[in-house]
């Protein structure tokens, strides 16, 4: 498989929101803006790639009995490397984002690449998927945050628009987010059946 | 390199081995972090007692601590003054009764205990709506602000509970957590000037 199309696999073929519809709960709970969403994909890309890198550079002296706990360790690990080094360093962002960090740990598509991708391909190339469907992660939340900001918040990226109690609240809250991630769906699958 | 097999041997030592090697990994982590996360709180805290506080310059005293009938913790008093006199403080107080947990919040006061400014150190409300608490109550709108209020003269509690403060749309229960700790403060204060 060439290297770019392991990317564009992540990004779009296999999209991981829109197409494998895995990894929901951050998914609905984090996008109540843009900006949350693109923050939480892209420390879940960060985890993503780290961990897709480890597990694959340890899959030979992994007995396939015990592959499921060793993933979950690895995975455990960089999350909570990546919450200390964002508490002591980039305080703001933690403040905002800081809530859902843990949650990456039970995100399903970083336990779906270990176990589909980075246990049967070099580290390379792990690193490569790992990217790939971060940043689809990371696209995909960032346009559900955005439209759901925009219907709830009346702003985009914290710009605000119009005035303060004139968004529609519901698309702030959880059945919103179900509906919009409905239409994208339904949007995405139109365009591939062509 | 072929796969190892599943023996008990082999998934004992792989695991260990594993398991050790997040373990080393986590705490050099830790080890890094620990100085930059303490300097990073104290700074936030130093922050909001300093963005509070009613009078820039005054000096601040050591922080007193004050116990309220009712509450398990300790409310936290930093008194301000400026020429030996009490200009008023920043008192760190909190509510458990948020809607996602405790709230911590710094609330400045001025000498006769209105509210100045208030600063939330952390809460872990709703995000897009209970986490609106960070400036709701500092907007000037209608009747959202607790800015130049006196929980003395006026009532903290929200419309709907007979109170004269806009709850936040939606997310009345964090309203009602943040409006009950910024009272706490306000009755520490009274008490701790009480005790001069």
């Amino acid at each position: 498989m060439k290297k770019l199309q392991i990317i564009l696999n992540g990004i779009i073929k296999e999209n991981p929101t829109f197409v494998l519809l895995l990894g929901m709960c951050p998914t609905l709970g984090t996008t109540t803006s843009a900006i949350n969403g693109m923050g939480m994909g892209l420390c879940t890309t960060f985890v993503l790639i780290c961990s897709n890198m480890a597990i694959s550079a340890v899959k030979n002296i992994v007995p396939d009995n015990v592959r499921i706990p060793v993933f979950v360790v690895i995975i455990a690990s960089f999350v909570t490397l990546l919450e200390m080094v964002m508490k002591g360093y980039v305080q703001a962002l933690y403040e905002t984002l800081g809530l859902y960090i843990p949650l990456i740990v039970v995100n399903c598509i970083i336990l779906a690449r270990a176990e589909s991708f980075a246990c049967k391909n070099n580290v390379t190339d792990s690193m490569l998927d790992g990217l790939g469907m971060g940043l689809g992660f990371t696209l995909a939340l960032t346009i559900l945050g955005a439209i759901r900001e925009i219907l709830g918040s009346g702003s985009i990226f914290d710009m605000k628009f119009i005035g303060d109690n004139d968004g529609i609240l519901v698309f702030v809250l959880a059945p919103g987010a179900f509906i919009v991630l409905g239409y994208l769906i339904a949007i995405v699958n139109t365009f591939k059946k062509k | 390199m072929a796969k190892l097999e599943s023996s008990l041997k082999n998934m004992l030592l792989s695991l260990t081995f594993i398991t050790l090697g997040a373990a080393a990994l986590l705490a050099g982590g830790y080890a890094i972090t620990k100085e930059p996360i303490e300097k990073a709180d104290r700074a936030k805290q130093e922050n909001a007692i300093k963005a509070v506080l009613p009078v820039k310059d005054a000096t601040l005293k050591d922080p007193v601590e004050i116990t309220l009938d009712g509450r398990a913790d300790k409310f936290v008093i930093y008194p301000a003054e400026k020429d030996g006199k009490l200009v008023g403080a920043a008192v760190q107080t909190y509510s458990t009764e948020g809607y996602g947990g405790r709230i911590d919040i710094m609330v400045g006061l001025d000498a006769e205990g209105t509210v100045v400014d208030y600063s939330v150190l952390s809460a872990a409300e709703t995000p897009g709506l209970g986490s609106k608490i960070v400036d709701w109550f500092k907007t000037d709108k209608s009747n959202r602000s607790i800015k130049g209020k006196n929980p003395a003269t006026t009532k903290f509690e929200v419309k709907k509970d007979g109170g004269d403060i806009d709850a936040i749309t939606a997310s009345t229960i964090s309203s009602r957590a943040f409006l009950k700790a910024v009272q706490d403060a306000f009755d520490a204060f009274i008490n701790y000037k009480n005790t001069l």
